[in-house]
């Protein structure tokens, strides 16, 4: 059975109509336990008092920018080389989420940073490359509503996707490219023993996992529209030519 | 279930306020707009199915 019959609009609204419901599911327990965990039952934190229940909301919607536009880079890719729809249907949809979750990345970074630094905003590496992601963001969603043939919107938006990959990535890596700015390093790593104290990290892990399940909840239900919109305009055309 | 937040109430609530609404404005917006082009979708696959209808 090959992972490409997916590809096909039809077998993919078959497979990803049920699995909608659980993904919803997924996330909302996931988000209430993990949050709510993150912000009743959590201790605070010795040097950032209670700031540091901001800890559960940054860290996941951060991760999940980035990984919102890595997602966007391989459905690209899959576009680029296959020349399968749903591959671009699915970077157009994951783009607004991605977005949002660079908002909220940037607004609870600043509202943490004032207290913590003193500043709403510095130039480090980390935050600068983070804003360029989120202009990045911007200029992909621009681009998709400005072209209305769709497959050259695709191509075009799918070259952006490469070109912003760079940002994706720096957002990641940037305190490790340049020396340490403002923002500390990362709270979670899979190379690394240690992580924050246990008290915050299972309730972090959940929090995250609420997020992950919201992301493809939302994806999945964005590439059903934007399938159902172009089978809307499909019809359409063929109604006008009648 | 008490929640002590002291001086950085309003810091951390507003984080978890601009959050929630953030994903609820993302939430409501995609729900609908799926729910819209379902229903518009329909509408012109039974008007297809009926054309006389």
């Amino acid at each position: 059975m090959s992972l490409w019959r997916y590809a096909n609009p039809a077998e993919f609204m078959r497979i990803s109509g049920p699995v909608l419901p659980v993904l919803w599911a997924g996330a909302g327990v996931c988000l209430l336990v993990g949050l709510g965990w993150g912000l009743f039952l959590t201790p605070n934190d010795y040097q950032q008092g209670a700031t540091v229940k901001i800890l559960f909301i940054h860290v996941p919607a951060a991760l999940m920018a980035i990984n919102a536009w890595l997602m966007m880079l391989v459905a690209s890719l899959i576009w680029f080389i296959r020349r399968h729809h749903v591959s671009a249907l699915a970077a157009r949809a994951a783009a607004p989420v991605g977005a949002t979750m660079t908002v909220i990345a940037l607004a609870t970074g600043a509202i943490w940073g004032q207290p913590m630094w003193g500043t709403w905003w510095a130039w480090d590496p980390r935050l600068t490359s983070f804003f360029i992601l989120f202009l990045f963001y911007v200029g992909y969603i621009a681009l998709w509503s400005a072209i209305d043939d769709p497959d050259t919107a695709a191509d075009l938006t799918a070259v952006l996707c490469f070109v912003g990959s760079v940002f994706a990535l720096l957002s990641r890596y940037a305190v490790l490219f340049w020396s340490q700015g403002l923002h500390q390093g990362a709270s979670l790593s899979v190379d690394r023993e240690t992580h924050v104290d246990a008290a915050f990290y299972y309730p972090l892990v959940i929090a995250i996992a609420g997020f992950v399940l919201l992301f493809f909840a939302l994806v999945l239900t964005r590439t059903r529209t934007e399938i159902r919109l172009r089978r809307i305009r499909a019809l359409q055309a063929i109604e006008a030519r009648a | 279930m008490i929640l002590d937040l002291g001086k950085y109430a309003a810091t951390v609530l507003g984080a978890y306020a601009v959050t929630l609404g953030l994903i609820a404005l993302l939430v409501v917006a995609s729900v609908r707009r799926a729910r819209r082009a379902r229903a518009e979708l329909e509408r012109l696959e039974s008007a297809r199915r009926t054309p006389n209808g």
